[in-house]
């Protein structure tokens, strides 16, 4: 039954040399913690992409409660987090999952650059997964606002004031992130926006490119 | 699931990754010869297994989560003056690199775009500082030396930034907003009251004979202290002062100032407009 459902899917698109690429590959003696214990370093990619769906699925469960304006930012985030069923643990999985992210992340970079996994031919994947890196700490601070209470309003307001001492395009920053000359109300929808649109696309788009390269180089050989 | 591969063919790889050196792929990736060893199928047998240290990490989390309650302080208030801002975590080694001198104030340029630009230029351009062809680290002493110092700054900043922020607090008495008012809606819960929602939902009440001539003098002299609205700034709030003084006593303060930083304005404005002012402040009562 599945196989003739897929042979007649495969005899149209193809899709065996697909599947094959994605899925059916050998994993390496070197880096399989069955063998060498050591070789759990390289797990931390895979737990960085496994936080990071987290992320993503917990965020979206956040946004059918989030109301993205400044009168009923901070009263929908109490009420998700207190009034939902499983709020708190979804809301405290998007939270904590960010510093894991975060975490996991910097033990992946860790990882890659003591095993010089980065050199030739794998510069352009170390390229891509510093944006990635990058595109995550722009997650991190764009998301720090939305809850709305003191600590996210005088965060965003030092860490804007910041970027607006950067010389000539200082002031277009600041104003680009503002949406005018304070933390107000467009700041915080605009945040909504970066965070929740701009920045998960550029993710996506970047962990697609990961994901192409590592598959089409392989992993990095043994030491 | 391993598929064939004819160990007596002759393929060139780009360095140790399964791309030939010449021509395409043909779609299917060939299996890793090149490093002969106990390889494993990824799927199923290395999934599953994959599957599992994913369960188990899961599940830790998911107990943390369930201990601890993601935190949330109070709605934002821009007036508040007493707020100590802090950045997440991993933003505190820049926060706190930038309350050094040369990086700060005139030499803030240095701080915010020459330091860090050379650092993350250099994290993102690593394959192309470092060229050689040597992986191993010990044998990379420059390129692992960088990073541990980098690892070492890191880390002393960000525990720096840290202890200073608790030491602050300390000093000034401060118990972090999120953790007070997790403890006021647990006391409130407690004693069988409603969840506290904190946000201010009262306006500030309208004044009382807006349209009074006094008022423009009021707006003269006194809202850069007391607002525009009277609801206080640096100097109390006047709305309701009518509850608590009469017009004579009103006009006492106004004449000659409080210890409290009123300035005496005997001189400034005449008696007739402290007089006004004073008769139309006793007129602001509330219910």
């Amino acid at each position: 039954m599945f196989k003739s459902i897929y042979n007649w899917i495969d005899e149209r698109l193809d899709i065996t040399p697909l599947w094959r690429d994605v899925a059916d590959h050998e994993v390496p003696e070197h880096v399989n913690p069955a063998h060498h214990f050591s070789a759990f370093v390289y797990c931390f990619g895979g737990l960085t992409f496994f936080i990071t769906v987290i992320q993503i699925l917990s965020g979206m469960f956040l946004t059918m409660y989030y109301v993205p304006d400044v009168i009923h930012a901070y009263a929908s985030v109490d009420y998700l987090q207190h009034q939902i069923p499983f709020g708190k643990i979804v809301r405290g999985m998007h939270h904590f999952g960010a510093s894991l992210v975060i975490v996991m992340m910097f033990l992946h970079t860790l990882r890659v650059f003591f095993t010089g996994s980065y050199k030739a031919p794998r510069e352009m994947n170390w390229v891509v997964g510093m944006l990635i890196f990058f595109i995550m700490l722009g997650l991190g601070f764009t998301g720090y606002l939305l809850p709305w209470d003191n600590k996210a309003y005088f965060a965003t307001k030092v860490g804007v004031e910041i970027a607006a001492s950067v010389p000539y395009i200082g002031d277009y920053i600041a104003s680009f992130l503002y949406g005018g000359d304070i933390v107000g109300a467009q700041t915080l929808t605009r945040f909504f926006a970066i965070h929740v649109f701009f920045l998960p696309g550029a993710l996506i788009a970047m962990l697609a490119a990961h994901f192409i390269m590592i598959r089409r180089q392989g992993i990095s050989g043994p030491l | 699931m391993a598929h064939g591969h004819k160990s007596d063919e002759k393929v060139v790889y780009v360095g140790d990754s399964r791309v030939k050196k010449s021509g395409r792929i043909d779609g299917t990736p060939p299996d890793y010869t090149a490093f002969p060893g106990k390889s494993e199928a990824f799927i199923p047998n290395f999934l599953l297994k994959e599957w599992m240290v994913g369960c188990v990490v899961l599940v830790g989390f998911l107990v943390w989560v369930m201990a601890e309650a993601a935190p949330l302080g109070y709605p934002a208030d821009p007036t508040n003056a007493s707020f100590i801002p802090m950045p997440d975590w991993y933003f505190l080694f820049l926060y706190q690199f930038l309350k050094y001198p040369y990086v700060s104030q005139d030499y803030v340029l240095l701080g915010t775009i020459g330091v860090p630009a050379i650092m993350f230029g250099a994290l993102l351009l690593a394959p192309f500082l470092d060229t050689g062809k040597e992986r191993r680290f010990y044998r990379r002493p420059i390129a692992s030396s960088l990073m541990l110092l980098s690892l070492a700054a890191v880390t002393y900043l960000t525990v720096v930034s840290w202890s200073h922020y608790q030491d602050q607090l300390e000093e000034k008495g401060i118990v972090p907003e999120h953790h007070e008012r997790a403890e006021k809606v647990r006391e409130a819960l407690e004693r069988g009251e409603e969840r506290p929602s904190f946000l201010k939902t009262d306006a500030t009440p309208a004044l009382i004979e807006a349209d009074d001539p006094a008022f423009s003098i009021v707006e003269a002299q006194c809202i850069s202290c007391h607002a525009a609205d009277l609801g206080g700034g640096a100097g109390p709030s006047l709305i309701g002062i009518g509850n608590r003084l009469s017009s004579e006593e009103i006009a006492e303060i106004i004449t000659h100032g409080t210890e409290g930083g009123m300035p005496a304005f005997e001189g400034m404005i005449s008696d007739e407009e402290i007089t006004q002012i004073s008769e139309w402040l006793a007129k602001q009562t509330q219910s």
